[in-house]
């Protein structure tokens, strides 16, 4: 903060300013509830009006040894007065709640940044144990960040100290609300969102603890010199008229499932097997029970599939979901549901691999195993999430498909959708188009499960229906009748057959954002990085389009035509080109790759470099 | 249909058996599809899961609803379709390599969660479909393809096996035993819950003869050791040392299949580690647990028909919201 800026602090009224967008980071040590207190912040932000985007980063360990590096967790929000669409790049304040927190997290600051550090917390042992020989709030190491000196625990528990039956642990674990209080007060949060959520949470002394922490940290803002500014973010005026909550991609996969099933009858039966990041779909949809949904904690992966796809040969909309090492597993099961031609929903919250790889970390490249990871010719539809609110929309889209043309279906979402929130506005059950499964319960004459409709699916009929009795199986079917068949001219007709319903699926074409002669293609979880990677170069007067796909099989009966109009084609991927690869295989188009695999999101800044590198 | 006047016919499908010759499946075929009529279920309300495998065939033969599906893999589909479904009569049909080896782990927790499905897991102690490899139930120093020089590996014993998995219904009997198997297909059908029966089967390409002690009408009256219900076990006592022994030299023993404390039928299924003399056949455990699912199926149909579109909005809209006009 320049001093100049350091004007009307006189009789406690402290100086304003207005920016646009910020970005807030929240780092401490696993257990210092910095999800919570980031995720407590977002809903005020959300309820105040601002768009956000926001980005937990998890450590690894569930509970490494307290004070390493290893053990940090961070939160990061972005929030601005326009829409935005990923979580930012640089954060303009970090909040470190140990020495751990600000070294593992100050590599991605700018300098100039501010840095809330809980100064109680770099003591000699806690210092070292971070790996500093030195305490960094001494050796000159944050010269050119402003750095604000905050005692947090000992200011908590002074504010809790009178407080009846509070323990000295209870007041250790509040310090993150005292945090979340100053960052409030810093950003002209409201805090009735946060006080109603603390009082439905918490109860008896904790509950008393938090409250009071949190009004410690927000008075501290307020009235300590340390804090010479107060920022306003105002609301983003271009939105969309509606209601919203905030969400993220899983809860947005849950619901979007839950809609499926009420919008086309069928019962949700969803098969899972815990694998991070996929394991709070399971979660989220286990507490659906209000809703019909069935889940199953199956004894592995291929169970899950199976059991799911059970469940839709006996009429339901089987679901299964997992991430990489089990999508491997459930290929077998996938295969079967090609062969079978029921529908079945598969989502992979893809994670970096291969093998077990960084469970933690984000990355897409899953996408040719989605497409190609199958033994003999096993066409299936592929579609890709691309925010995480979208995830609704895209696992909706899946599910139509997968009943429409009785096939499996693999939804693509990765770590970081699954974990991210934004602003959704909430869409109205009934606007939602009905999907009509189209059970066969009748008959005239012989029945022939394999027979085929102008869309080239079978008919879906259900044990308990009467005179369709039918057997169905992995062995190749005879066209029609479905009865086993090793002929060479049938099966040749059958694999020709199941490819023309999969590629026969019809798909919104794809749009494109703005001109120029650099178009920057992308799938997935890439869509707000690449939006505000080309905004940023068109603000400065750059000429780029941009375009997206969520539909990577079959592919936008358009796309050729486009990707053949530009002089230039970029698609950034975080794998090692996999889209790039199928757009050359399909169209060959001589398109570039920015490839990043390091197991966080792209950046816009990141975008905005390689596109001002190929346009000028 | 009437269930009623259901017969054998109405559960014969119009595809073409195509087992070996002689081969045990064909008397199971034969004993399913005679006993099926007497269920009173109509056809198009029962399903056979099958794996891979000889065995896995079978589902094509029968005319009801069927899923051929993967290797191992049937009781998964089954325990799915159970839990969208509870108005069918759900059966699965397995072999020792499908359920115990590539399958044991869905066979163990189907068992485990009491998933109302019964398992036909049929035993000839061989790779049949792929042209005799050891299976994991053939006997150690097994000479075969894969085993030239002997099998070095035990074998599961499979009730044994059920057992340990908290099995609520486990049994035991022989393809050609025209009256045995049907009673204890009966009895299984009658039970809540999930049912393992291994069913001893000649392979009479890879592993002729296996079961000769038991299947022969002469070898066989000595060696088939009956366990029934509340009856004393012929040939079976217990010693002065606690344990059960083959032999006339101890106390009878009367069966309890009821006992809820498995460690009884586990002593059954010990009496014998290979059916190469006398064995229990006959349903060694029949005791009654919550079965998988079946109240909360019930609950879950409930909610699924109250819930409109306003239970839907109501979901959607939950927690913080707030509106831009």
């Amino acid at each position: 903060m320049k001093p100049s800026d350091r004007i009307g602090i006189s009789q406690g009224v402290k100086a304003t300013e207005t920016r646009e967008r910020v970005v807030v980071r929240m780092a401490g040590d696993s257990g210092d509830g910095m999800q919570l207190a980031g995720s407590r912040f977002t809903d005020a932000t959300a309820v105040f009006g601002n768009d956000l985007a926001t980005l937990p980063d998890f450590p690894a360990e569930i509970r490494a040894p307290a004070g390493t590096v290893a053990g940090v967790s961070a939160f990061q929000i972005h929030f601005a007065s326009r829409d935005i669409h990923t979580p930012g790049d640089a954060p303009d304040v970090l909040v470190a709640m140990n020495p751990a927190a600000l070294r593992a997290n100050l590599g991605l600051m700018r300098r100039g940044a501010t840095i809330l550090v809980n100064e109680d917390a770099f003591s000699v042992r806690a210092v070292q144990k971070a790996g500093y020989s030195e305490s960094p709030l001494e050796d000159g190491s944050l010269d050119g960040f402003t750095v604000k000196r905050v005692p947090m625990s000992s200011l908590t528990s002074a504010a809790v100290k009178e407080l009846d039956g509070v323990s000295s642990r209870d007041a250790q674990k509040a310090k993150n609300l005292f945090a979340l209080g100053v960052l409030s007060w810093l950003y002209d949060r409201p805090t009735d969102v946060t006080e109603k959520w603390i009082r439905g949470k918490f109860r008896g002394p904790v509950l008393d603890a938090n409250l009071a922490a949190f009004r410690a940290g927000w008075s501290f803002g307020e009235t300590s010199e340390l804090i010479d500014v107060q920022v306003k973010v105002g609301r983003n005026p271009e939105v969309e008229p509606g209601t919203y909550r905030n969400i993220n991609g899983t809860e947005a996969t849950a619901l979007g499932l839950v809609a499926a099933s009420l919008k086309s009858g069928l019962p949700l039966v969803f098969g899972a097997y815990p694998i991070t990041p996929a394991s709070d779909l399971l979660h989220s949809l286990s507490r659906r029970q209000d809703l019909g949904v069935r889940t199953i904690q199956a004894e592995d992966e291929i169970a899950a599939a199976s059991m799911a796809l059970g469940a839709s040969f006996g009429g339901a909309l089987g679901v299964t979901c997992t991430s990489g090492p089990g999508l491997d597993l459930k290929t077998e099961t996938i295969g079967l549901a090609v062969m079978l031609e029921l529908p079945l929903v598969v989502i992979d919250v893809q994670r970096a691999g291969p093998s077990t790889g960084m469970p933690t970390k984000t990355e897409q490249s899953d996408l040719l195993q989605a497409l190609y990871g199958r033994h003999g010719e096993s066409p299936l539809p592929v579609l890709a999430a691309s925010s995480p609110g979208q995830c609704f929309d895209a696992v909706y889209e899946a599910a139509r498909i997968a009943i429409t043309y009785r096939t499996p279906v693999i939804l693509l979402s990765d770590l970081f959708l699954a974990n991210s929130s934004e602003p959704w506005r909430i869409p109205s059950a009934g606007g939602l188009a009905a999907i009509d499964p189209r059970l066969r319960t009748t008959c005239d004459g012989t029945f022939l499960p394999y027979a085929r409709d102008d869309r080239l699916a079978r008919p879906w009929a259900v044990p308990g229906t009467p005179g369709l009795a039918h057997r169905v199986g992995g062995l190749e079917k005879a066209d029609g009748t479905g009865a086993i068949s090793y002929d060479g001219a049938n099966h040749a007709r059958m694999t020709e057959l199941r490819a023309a319903k999969v590629d026969g699926i019809e798909v919104p074409d794809v749009e494109v954002e703005g001109d120029g002669d650099l178009l920057v293609l992308g799938w997935g979880s890439s869509f707000g990085t690449i939006r505000a990677g080309a905004r940023r170069v068109r603000d400065r007067g750059g000429r780029v389009a941009t375009a997206h796909l969520t539909h990577l099989r079959p592919l936008p009966a358009n796309l050729g035509e486009v990707l053949r109009s530009f002089e230039r084609v970029l698609v950034p991927e975080m794998n090692s080109g996999q889209l790039a690869h199928e757009l050359r295989a399909q169209y060959l188009v001589d398109v570039e790759s920015f490839c990043k695999v390091q197991g966080q999101p792209l950046l816009p800044s990141e975008l905005e470099r390689e596109i001002w590198q190929r346009v000028s | 249909m009437a269930a009623g006047q259901l017969t054998k016919a109405d559960f014969q499908s119009d595809q073409e058996t195509r087992w070996c010759p002689g081969c045990g499946d064909y008397a199971i075929l034969a004993a399913v599809q005679g006993f099926f009529p007497e269920l009173g279920i109509p056809p198009e309300r029962i399903v056979f899961v099958s794996g891979i495998g000889c065995a896995g065939r079978f589902a094509y033969y029968m005319d009801t609803y069927g899923m051929h599906g993967i290797h191992g893999r049937g009781p998964a589909l089954a325990t799915g379709l159970a839990a969208a479904r509870d108005d069918l009569s759900i059966w699965v049909v397995t072999g020792d390599g499908d359920a115990l080896s590539i399958g044991g782990n869905h066979l163990i927790h189907a068992l485990r969660r009491n998933v109302p499905v019964k398992i036909l897991l049929f035993n000839n102690q061989i790779y049949g479909l792929t042209k005799g490899q050891a299976s994991p139930t053939s006997e150690l120093g097994k000479v075969t393809k894969s085993t030239p020089f002997g099998s070095i590996d035990g074998p599961f014993n499979p009730v044994s096996l059920a057992l340990g998995a908290e099995a609520t219904f486990v049994a035991r009997t022989i393809d050609t035993d025209k009256q045995h198997l049907p009673a204890v297909l009966r009895a299984a059908a009658e039970h809540d819950g999930a049912a393992l029966i291994e069913i001893y089967q000649n392979c009479p390409v890879f592993n002729d003869g296996a079961f000769d002690a038991l299947r022969d009408k002469t070898r066989g009256a000595v060696n088939r050791i009956y366990l029934e219900h509340g009856q004393p076990i012929q040939g079976v006592v217990r010693g002065a040392d606690g344990a059960l022994r083959l032999g006339s030299d101890g106390a009878p023993v009367v069966h309890d299949a009821h006992r809820d404390d498995p460690s009884f039928a586990f002593e059954l299924s010990r009496l014998s580690a290979s059916p190469d003399g006398p064995t229990p056949i006959g349903i060694f455990r029949d005791v009654a647990r919550p079965v998988s699912g079946l109240e909360l199926g019930r609950q879950l149909a409930d909610a699924r028909a109250a819930a409109d579109d306003a239970a839907l909005d109501a979901a959607l809209s939950a927690g913080d919201t707030w509106t831009v006009s």
